[in-house]
């Protein structure tokens, strides 16, 4: 038997990955480049959204690539036939990319290159709508992908991605005409949970819409040049 | 399976309140979380993983107990707050309008420990899963 007593804490229960994401984003800062968490179910296309705006940002920013997979580094080797650094990461049966295993992903990164050389880091989580949107890796901007097959509903489906994102790209627009999907439909649902996000309409496979994608990319990249601090938001 | 991922943080932040008290343990009987709706935590899966995680440890019989915080939002128009329902798009149904604002709901919080100390001391063990995050 013990006397009882109560400690209020007050604390937040993911305060040990918050503080490593912090740790990371003051790197990030420290060395201005602007670091991107882009995140999906699996096969929403994040990876050919990555081979398209690689290969098309190349020339203007220096970029390189933390890749998250659960077992395999199929993603990792088409983006390093860009041309661009990958440092793969494998989660094993983690759902989700931490703080922790981007930590370590940047170590990797820095035997390589120096990151102060950066304009532009991507980290491309791992394949899931639920987990990833509640581990903050330390990033300035949160992407979501949901692609045209996968349904209008996903947004209601799985609010908490689709609220905590930056910037939603419906992808795979070139399928519309042979799918019985309404994109309207889709981006309404988006802007029900998330009235302030970004919202763009892609096709990796016919380039649609990735101006005006990019054009936004680089308005964050600039951001994160002018003032970083306003990103911390 | 993220639960697992939240226990261990769980852990850690709870291994750093021990130290507050060193060198004596505190014999925990329960941990209060605060989680809200709008997260992606399953409070029943948190409750099954805290509890296999601190067998053997110092924390071995703590009961962690689980406060849904309901989703919350409030109306930018008319300033109303309301239940955010799936089934009407998370509109406010006053206005219709979209859920810009969240007043309650986002929680995933330790709240509070209660505890006491125990007469004899006891020598602590590890708890399963190693400081990872």
């Amino acid at each position: 038997m013990h006397m009882p007593l109560e400690d209020t804490l007050g604390l937040n229960l993911l305060a040990a990955n918050q503080q490593r994401a912090e740790h990371n984003r003051e790197h990030f800062d420290a060395w201005n480049l602007l670091c991107l968490n882009v995140m999906s179910s699996p096969g929403a296309g994040k990876t050919s959204l990555l081979e398209r705006s690689l290969a098309a940002l190349s020339g203007r920013w220096a970029m390189a690539v933390l890749e998250g997979d659960m077992t395999t580094l199929l993603d990792a080797e088409r983006l390093e036939a860009v041309g661009i650094p990958v440092v793969p990461i494998t989660t094993g049966r983690a759902c989700h990319l931490d703080a922790a295993m981007v930590s370590g992903g940047l170590k990797l990164l820095r035997q390589r290159l120096d990151p102060a050389a950066l304009d532009i880091l991507w980290v491309e989580n791992v394949g899931n709508l639920v987990c990833p949107a509640e581990f903050a890796i330390g990033e300035h901007r949160k992407v979501a992908l949901l692609s045209v097959t996968e349904g209008d509903d996903k947004p209601l489906k799985y609010p908490v991605m689709f609220r905590e994102a930056d910037c939603v790209l419906i992808t795979k627009v070139d399928l519309l005409p042979h799918l019985p999907v309404d994109v309207e439909r889709i981006e309404a649902h988006i802007r029900q949970v998330n009235p302030r996000c970004a919202v763009f309409r892609l096709s990796a496979t016919s380039g649609e819409g990735f101006e005006a994608w990019h054009a936004w990319l680089d308005a964050q990249r600039q951001a994160v040049q002018t003032s970083p601090a306003l990103l911390h938001a | 399976m993220h639960e697992v991922d939240m226990t261990r943080c769980l852990l850690l932040s709870m291994n750093e309140w021990k130290q507050q008290h060193a060198p004596r343990v505190p014999a925990v009987d329960r941990v209060h979380l605060e989680v809200g709706t709008f997260t992606c935590v399953e409070p029943d899966q948190l409750v099954v993983t805290w509890a296999d995680a601190v067998k053997g440890s110092w924390l071995d019989g703590a009961e962690l107990v689980i406060e849904s915080v309901l989703l919350v939002g409030r109306c930018v128009r008319c300033q109303a707050t309301y239940s955010p329902d799936p089934a009407n798009g998370f509109r406010s149904p006053c206005c219709q309008h979209p859920m810009e604002e969240i007043v309650s709901g986002r929680e995933l919080r330790i709240r509070s420990v209660a505890y006491g100390f125990e007469t004899a001391t006891t020598q602590p063990t590890a708890p399963c899963f190693t400081p990872a995050c």
